[in-house]
C-alpha cells in the first residue's frame, strides 16, 4: 500500500513517454526506475490480490511501460545506409542461386511461349485480349499511341502499381510453400514468350523490343529477385534451420524486407520510364538502350553494395 | 495459461500477461478502419470534383488530383497509419487493441510494412478468408501477416488502468487493506444494480467483517451485529462509504 502513490506518478510518466519521439537519458533512467517498482508491486500483487483490480490495472500499466522501454530507437537516414550498405547486399549473395533459378525459369518459360504461339498461333487468345490482337494483326503494337490516350504520368502509376503489385504477390505467393511463386513466374515468362512470338509473326518483334529495352532489364530482374524471395521464404517453411517453422517463416520475412523495398523502389523507377520515355516514339533505340543498361547497371550496383562502398586509399 | 492469453517473461522476470484479441475484435477494428478509409476516399472525390472541378477518369491529368489521391487513401491507409500511429489505427483504437512485438515490445516499421504487404494473402480469395482461417487455427489469433512480422493483436486494458488510479486515491484516505478496499469499492459500484436484500445481506456480513478486523480502532463504523440488523439500506452505504474515505462519496455518490 506503501508504494500505491507511486502509481499515478507511472500511468503519467507513461503518458508523457508515449506522446514524445525521443527521451533524454534521465527521463529513461526515471522510467526504469519505475519500470523495476511496478515489477516488484505486480509480483506483490499477483501474490496477496490476485486476479483483482489492482493486480489487472498493474499488469496494464506493467505492460505498457515494458512496450515503452524496449522501443526501437530511431535509425533514420543511418538505418537507410546501413540497410544498402550492408543488409541488402549480404541478402542479395544469399539469394545468387534462387535468383539465377528463377532467371532460368522466366527463361524456359518464355521459350516455352514462344514455341506455343509458334507451333499454334490460335492460342495467342490465351495470352493476350481482343484488343490487342486486333492492334497487333493490323500491324501496330497496342502500345502505340498509348500516350494520346492516358497522360504518361498516370500511365506510369498505373504501370509501378501494377508492377509492385506483382512483386509483392510474386514474394508473398512463397508463403504455399514457394509453388505459388513458381507458378507466377512460369505464367510471366510464358506470356512474355508467347507476346514475342504473337509480334514476331506480324513483323513487330524489333518494335516490340524497343518499347521494353529501356524499363525490360530492370522490371524483369526484379520480378526474378521477388521470386527467389518467395522461393527463400518457402523454403524457410519446408526446411526451418535451428528454429520453429513460424520462426524461421519470421526470420526469413524479416531479412528479405528491405530487398523487397528496394525493389519497390527500382520499379518506381522502371514505372517512370515505361510511361514516360517507352512509349514515346522521339527517344532512338540508342537511347533506349542506354536508358535500360544504366538502370540495370545502377541496380546491380545497389544490389551489390558497390555503389556505397568505400574507396580503398590510393 | 489460455488459448487468448501469452506469457513473455520480461527484462525483470516479472512475467508479462498479454490478452489476445479474437477474430471478432480483429473484425470489429477492420470494420472500423474499413469504413473510415471508404468515407476517406468518398469525401476527397467529392472534394476533387465538387470544389477542384477535376474529372472521374483515369484518361486526363485530372486523376493526379481526384482517383489518384483517393486510391491513395484506400490502399495504403493501414501500412501508412499504423507505421505512423505504431500499430493503432483509429480502428483498433475503438476496439481497445494495439499490435504488439511478440515479445511484448513495440513492433518496428519493417514489421509493421510486412504485416500489410501480406494482406495481399490475407484477403485471398475474398472477405479475407484466409486470414481469418489462420486467426481460428492458431493459438495465439494471428493471421499469416501477423505470422511474417512476429506480432500480436493484443486486448488495452484501458478500464483496469482508470481502475488502478481510483484505488490509489482511496487508498490513500483509507485505513483498509488493499483486499477489503477492492471488495468494498466493488460493492459500492454494483450497489445499484444488485437487490435490496441481496446488498443489504451483502453490506451486513461486510461491514461485520470490516469491524472484526478494525477492532476498537475504529469506533465511529463499529456496531455490533445486532444493530447492524437493524440499519437502513442507505445508512449501511453510508458506512461502507465511511470506510473508504472521504473521496468515496463523489465516487459511488
Amino acid at each position: 500500500m506503501a508504494r500505491a502513490g507511486s502509481w499515478r506518478a507511472s500511468v503519467d510518466k507513461v503518458a508523457a513517454l508515449r506522446a514524445q519521439r525521443q527521451a533524454s537519458v534521465d527521463e529513461a533512467l526515471n522510467a526504469v526506475e519505475a519500470y523495476r517498482g511496478l515489477a516488484r508491486d505486480l509480483a506483490t500483487a499477483r501474490r496477496v490480490v490476485p486476479n483483482s483490480r489492482t493486480a489487472a490495472g498493474l499488469e496494464s500499466l506493467y505492460r505498457q511501460l515494458n512496450t515503452l522501454i524496449s522501443r526501437r530507437p530511431h535509425g533514420g537516414l543511418e538505418t537507410v545506409r546501413s540497410s544498402l550498405k550492408f543488409d541488402i547486399p549480404n541478402i542479395t549473395r544469399e539469394l545468387r542461386v534462387p535468383i539465377l533459378s528463377m532467371a532460368l525459369l522466366m527463361g524456359v518459360s518464355a521459350l516455352a511461349g514462344w514455341w506455343l504461339i509458334a507451333t499454334y498461333p490460335t492460342l495467342i487468345g490465351l495470352f493476350a485480349s481482343e484488343d490487342m490482337i486486333e492492334h497487333v494483326e493490323q500491324g501496330h503494337l497496342w502500345t502505340e499511341g498509348i500516350i494520346n490516350v492516358v497522360p504518361s504520368s498516370i500511365l506510369s502509376i498505373s504501370i509501378l502499381a501494377n508492377n509492385i503489385m506483382v512483386s509483392v504477390l510474386a514474394f508473398c505467393a512463397g508463403i504455399f510453400l514457394g509453388l505459388g511463386t513458381l507458378y507466377l513466374l512460369a505464367m510471366n515468362g510464358l506470356m512474355l514468350g508467347a507476346a514475342f512470338a504473337f509480334v514476331h509473326q506480324h513483323g513487330l518483334a524489333r518494335a516490340l523490343f524497343e518499347f521494353i529495352i529501356a524499363h525490360g532489364p530492370v522490371e524483369l530482374s526484379v520480378i526474378c529477385i521477388a521470386g527467389a524471395s518467395g522461393i527463400a521464404l518457402g523454403e524457410s517453411i519446408i526446411r526451418p534451420v535451428g528454429l520453429s517453422r513460424r520462426d524461421s517463416f519470421q526470420a526469413c520475412a524479416h531479412r528479405i524486407g528491405p530487398l523487397l523495398l528496394l525493389c519497390a523502389a527500382l520499379l518506381v523507377g522502371c514505372g517512370l520510364i515505361e510511361g514516360f520515355i517507352s512509349p514515346d516514339a522521339r527517344f532512338p533505340m540508342a537511347s533506349r538502350a542506354t536508358i535500360g543498361v544504366s538502370y540495370w547497371l545502377i541496380m546491380w550496383s545497389l544490389l551489390t553494395g558497390r555503389l556505397f562502398a568505400k574507396k580503398p586509399p590510393a | 495459461m489460455s488459448d487468448d492469453q501469452v506469457t513473455v517473461e520480461s527484462v525483470t522476470g516479472v512475467e508479462l500477461r498479454l490478452a489476445i484479441a479474437g477474430p471478432g475484435t480483429r473484425s470489429y477494428a477492420f470494420v472500423i478502419d474499413w469504413h473510415i478509409r471508404v468515407l476517406l476516399a468518398g469525401a476527397w472525390l467529392l472534394v476533387a470534383s465538387v470544389a477542384l472541378d477535376a474529372k472521374l477518369t483515369w484518361r486526363s491529368h485530372d486523376a493526379l488530383l481526384s482517383l489518384l489521391p483517393a486510391a491513395i487513401i484506400y490502399f495504403l491507409y493501414h501500412p501508412i497509419i499504423e507505421v505512423a500511429t505504431r500499430g493503432r489505427t483509429p480502428g483498433k483504437r475503438m476496439a481497445g487493441v494495439r499490435i504488439l512485438s511478440r515479445d511484448g515490445g513495440q513492433p518496428s516499421a519493417t514489421a509493421l510494412l510486412l504485416r500489410n504487404v501480406f494482406r495481399l494473402v490475407d484477403s485471398l480469395p475474398a472477405t479475407y478468408l484466409v486470414g481469418l482461417t489462420t486467426c481460428f487455427l492458431t493459438p495465439q489469433r494471428i493471421r499469416i501477416g501477423d505470422m511474417a512480422a512476429g506480432t500480436l493483436l493484443v486486448l488495452d486494458n484501458a478500464v483496469a488502468e482508470a481502475s488502478l488510479l481510483r484505488l490509489e486515491r482511496l487508498a490513500a484516505n483509507s485505513k483498509l487493506s488493499l483486499d477489503a478496499l477492492e471488495l468494498v469499492d466493488q460493492v459500492l459500484e454494483r450497489w445499484d444494480s444488485l437487490e435490496p436484500e441481496n446488498r443489504a445481506k451483502i453490506a451486513r456480513t461486510l461491514l461485520a467483517r470490516l469491524d472484526t478486523q478494525a477492532g476498537a480502532a475504529q469506533a465511529d463504523t463499529h456496531m455490533s451485529s445486532v444493530r447492524l440488523e437493524d440499519l437502513s439500506d442507505a445508512r449501511l452505504r453510508d458506512l461502507l462509504q465511511a470506510h473508504l474515505g472521504p473521496d468515496a462519496a463523489a465516487n459511488h455518490g
